[in-house]
């Protein structure tokens, strides 16, 4: 069996191997002058944060994300892109201890941050118990909002202790409990196109230590 | 997206004097709507100002009883506190109701005012908009337009203003403050904060360019039973079709207005008076005039029936 960086590799390679297949074959001889110009690059400026504990200093275009910045030029693909625009969950980190869609935020706006993504979270000898409980109760199928549900299902708990509302609230002045109701309607930010909301829940009630 | 500077701003004046001098400059906080519409080239700036650092992250009493929001407070934060939650449980409600846990921990309380309409048509830059593109056209008037508005719209652009706090805070009397670069302060009750269409849609509030908010405050609670009552195709994280924010008093009086209806959070005071009456007294004065499309006729008997669903829970 490949390794995993193996298969990363092969798969990007394809990719790659693909697109520029697709532009020979769109672009036939002579028209390369109506290629519309490349964007002229733009500034860059300097950001430093800490990721997973580890001091990081880049220097990036303004309109970098914090999401491409994670993987485009930290490498940690574990963050995955969905949609970009904040709707799927896919892209979600802790930054300064908050869950947030790190498509929706510009790299350049978290200087002095302290971002965890899902490979601050655990690896694969040290799971964290989050992680441990998707894998348990079958959390996934393809994984794709893996990442994105582990992480934002480690700060749900987190929010629910802290006595965070949310919709599925009756009354605002008690303390929210780890429900299975609670736990759906505060997880609705991430979608799973497999459907797998149910184990994702059970997950969750496990860590909480309470029944789904 | 298009290329653009940034700077994050140290001070209040410094950053109100970079975005008056740059008719493409913008203030940016938790960034959720803006960058959004950047990534489609619906918006366009050539300069962000970051106001994260101007200090407006705090909620303090006001002499008179009330609460004073700072403009940079998150969606959860405000929806969180213990004085929100006790005595404006309708603000809270409403907040919970909208977006996702993920945006509500970015957005702020100034963001949100200030979030742009989710009309299709708006976010596709192949279609007229005319708050998009002025003079364009609109092709959600005979287009699909079931999600839009219903009274309050124009032959120029019948979109709705999408989010839910405001629409509590129309229901509590909310006052928007600003400072502009010349350092001139304003309180804008938050009745008059976002226009009516009419035949300049560009422009979704009263705010000039380079004026900043800088706190929301709320006059002190008005007791009775809060509700916000939002009907959505979704159970969570979608916009609303028609939301009621209301509170109502044990006599049966009250306050209610509406969201997913209109180009602000509708409320008409003359319609209040008639909550002892009923549901449908409320919304025949409150949409009085209505124009609504084949499409989105329903959401009138929905209002009426939203508001009666939350006037039965208050007198059980």
């Amino acid at each position: 069996m490949p390794s995993v960086s193996e298969v990363e590799f092969s798969r990007r390679g394809l990719l790659a191997g693909s697109a520029a297949t697709a532009v020979i074959v769109a672009s036939p001889a002579g028209a390369v002058a109506t290629t519309p110009p490349k964007a002229e690059a733009a500034p860059t400026m300097p950001v430093r944060f800490k990721v997973n504990g580890e001091k990081r200093e880049l220097s990036l275009d303004p309109r970098t994300t914090l999401l491409d910045a994670l993987r485009e030029h930290l490498h940690l693909t574990g963050t995955k892109k969905g949609c970009d625009h904040g709707q799927c969950g896919a892209c979600t980190v802790m930054v300064d201890g908050v869950r947030i869609n790190s498509c929706l935020s510009l790299a350049v706006m978290h200087e002095g941050d302290e971002i965890t993504t899902i490979e601050g979270l655990g690896t694969p000898d040290k799971l964290h118990p989050m992680q441990a409980a998707f894998i348990k109760h079958d959390g996934y199928q393809c994984g794709y909002c893996t990442p994105g549900q582990i992480c934002s299902a480690v700060a749900v708990l987190d929010e629910i202790k802290r006595g965070v509302p949310s919709h599925a609230q009756g009354d605002l002045m008690t303390k929210p409990t780890a429900s299975n109701v609670e736990m759906r309607e505060r997880m609705s930010g991430n979608i799973c196109r497999c459907g797998a909301y149910s184990n994702i829940a059970e997950a969750m009630a496990e860590v909480a230590g309470a029944k789904a | 997206m298009r290329a653009f500077t940034y700077e994050r701003a140290k001070d209040t004046s410094g950053a109100a004097r970079a975005v008056a001098a740059n008719p493409a400059a913008k203030f940016i906080a938790g960034g959720t709507n803006l960058l959004d519409l950047m990534k489609i080239e619906v918006e366009t700036p050539t300069h962000l100002v970051d106001v994260q650092d101007l200090g407006f992250d705090k909620i303090e009493a006001t002499r008179d009883g009330g609460l004073r929001i700072g403009a940079l407070v998150t969606n959860t934060n405000l929806a969180a506190d213990e004085r929100v939650r006790r005595d404006y449980g309708v603000l809270t409600r409403a907040i919970v109701a909208g977006a996702s846990g993920q945006l509500r921990n970015k957005a702020s309380t100034a963001g949100n005012l200030l979030q742009r309409t989710r009309c299709p048509y708006f976010y596709d830059t192949n279609m007229a908009c005319n708050k998009r593109k002025p003079g364009s056209g609109c092709a959600a008037i005979g287009g699909y337009s079931r999600q839009l508005g219903v009274i309050g719209v124009s032959d120029s652009c019948i979109a709705t203003f999408p989010g839910d706090m405001a629409v509590a805070m129309r229901v509590l009397d909310a006052v928007v403050e600003t400072v502009d670069a010349t350092g001139q302060r304003r309180s804008i009750p938050i009745a008059d904060f976002h226009r009516l269409w009419g035949d300049t849609p560009q422009q979704d509030t009263v705010l000039k360019q380079g004026e900043l908010i800088t706190a929301v405050t709320l006059p002190k609670p008005l007791g009775g039973k809060h509700y916000y009552e939002k009907v959505r195709d979704r159970a969570s994280y979608a916009y609303a079709l028609v939301s009621v924010a209301a509170v109502i008093q044990p006599d049966g009086t009250g306050r209610v207005a509406f969201g997913g209806v209109a180009p602000r959070p509708w409320r008409v005071e003359a319609a209040d008076a008639l909550l002892p009456r009923g549901a449908a007294a409320v919304t025949a004065r409150a949409f009085q005039g209505a124009t609504p499309t084949k499409d989105n006729a329903f959401k009138l008997p929905l209002a009426t029936r939203a508001l009666a669903s939350v006037i039965a829970e208050a007198k059980a």
